[in-house]
């Protein structure tokens, strides 16, 4: 095997040399000229592209992406504090109706509440007023019964007296009488 | 069976203007570059699709280990590290395919892109700092009698920069085309034995896979090597003085 690839080495090198001059090629100084000339004209080539082209390209791309991030981000504050406000605004109208609310059944609470205190008073005005006038007839009632009641007593003390006595007595006598009973 | 370095061969295409393989794989990673960013970016989407955020996680990654390096200052020079990242990282995966030559093999290709680093910090440093920028070789707080010696490893450390930046890449591009290329050999070379010696074949040539994964991985991390340096070196013309 060693002496395959001895062998194999040995016809290269004879190869090699036969058709191109010995001498490691990067060592060929002869070479460097024209290396050094199309290296000097290849990079200034890429030079020139990349900075005119290339990289205001890419650089442009970036940028225009920083810039679409940070413009959608002050557009998402801007909003987010938009809705804040509308939020906060929302919260004032509730407590501001919530108040009110709360005034206007206080309000009519007392409204209502002084309505039926006064309907109350006229009602019971109305029925003392009421009590007063019938305690009165019943009064007046009462003293034309009692009066009657004499009337009766005195007509059916004289109709017991006749049919006991046979005859009626004197109006005087029976109105003595009644007058002493009632004493 | 090729030799594992004919492959590092500047084979003239039009020798009128010195136009050779190289050129041709140089002129080619230019045109994998710039067209495909500019494929990839041709939508300018907001949400980018799958190319264009290549594009885009090739250009945050350089500009990050920019600012890291360098600082916000340091990103006046983002088109040349950019391009020398992606010029190098296109050059080193081109030569990853088979038959495709490799520009960074070459030491003077990355010798050339090493001194245009340092030529970038030496010549921005006196520009903008003038004599100030030699503070650079004199750190503060050293005592007088030891200032003339770390003056003057300062200054080595410093020469020796563009000779380690440039010979890192190639070697490590040089090395892994080599490896391969021998390991490739051996599976040819087994075979071409016959026999009971070719069922051995299959064993390098896992190992040329194996390589391969790791060569793929070389390839990315010395393009961001050279990146991360070029930033560092460009930081001292930003910042001299320790």
């Amino acid at each position: 095997m060693a002496q395959a690839a001895q062998t194999t080495h040995a016809t290269t090198e004879a190869h090699g040399g036969a058709h191109e001059d010995v001498g490691f090629p990067p060592f060929k100084t002869e070479t460097f000229a024209g290396q050094v000339i199309w290296l000097t004209i290849t990079f200034v080539l890429l030079y020139t592209l990349i900075s005119k082209l290339v990289l205001p390209r890419l650089s442009g791309i970036i940028e225009n992406r920083r810039v679409t991030i940070a413009g959608d981000l002050d557009e998402a504050a801007a909003m987010k504090s938009r809705a804040e406000e509308a939020g906060a605004a929302y919260e004032k109208a509730l407590a501001e109706a919530k108040g009110r609310a709360q005034s206007l059944a206080q309000d009519a609470r007392a409204k209502a509440a002084t309505e039926t205190d006064a309907k109350r008073k006229t009602l019971e005005a109305d029925l003392a007023k009421r009590l007063a006038d019938f305690e009165a007839t019943i009064a007046q009632k009462k003293t034309a019964a009692m009066s009657n009641v004499r009337g009766i007593a005195h007509e059916t003390a004289t109709a017991i007296v006749e049919r006991l006595t046979g005859k009626a007595p004197a109006p005087q006598t029976v109105e003595a009488a009644l007058d002493q009973s009632k004493a | 069976m090729a030799s594992p370095i004919e492959q590092f061969q500047i084979k003239p295409i039009i020798p009128a203007i010195n136009f050779t393989n190289s050129s041709l794989f140089m002129v080619g990673a230019v045109a994998v570059i710039v067209g495909g960013l500019l494929l990839a970016t041709r939508k300018r989407a907001v949400v980018p699709g799958r190319a264009q955020s290549v594009a885009e996680v090739l250009h945050d990654f350089v500009a990050g280990t920019l600012r890291d390096a360098a600082g916000v200052e340091g990103m006046k020079f983002f088109p040349l590290v950019f391009s020398l990242f992606m010029f190098v990282l296109t050059a080193n995966l081109l030569g990853m395919i088979p038959g495709f030559y490799t520009v960074t093999s070459q030491v003077i290709v990355t010798f050339s892109l090493a001194i245009l680093v340092i030529g970038t910090v030496v010549v921005y440093g006196f520009v903008k700092h003038g004599t100030h920028f030699l503070g650079l070789f004199v750190p503060s707080g050293v005592p007088a009698w030891l200032l003339p010696f770390i003056v003057v490893i300062e200054l080595i450390s410093f020469l020796s920069r563009p000779i380690s930046l440039s010979l890192r890449l190639f070697a490590n591009m040089l090395a892994g085309h080599i490896a391969l290329k021998v390991f490739a050999g051996f599976v040819v070379a087994l075979l071409g034995a016959g026999g009971m010696i070719s069922i051995l074949a299959p064993l390098p040539l896992l190992m040329a896979v194996a390589l391969m994964a790791l060569e793929f991985l070389v390839a990315a991390l010395q393009a961001y090597v050279f990146t991360v340096l070029t930033c560092i070196y460009l930081n001292d013309a930003l910042h001299p003085g320790h």
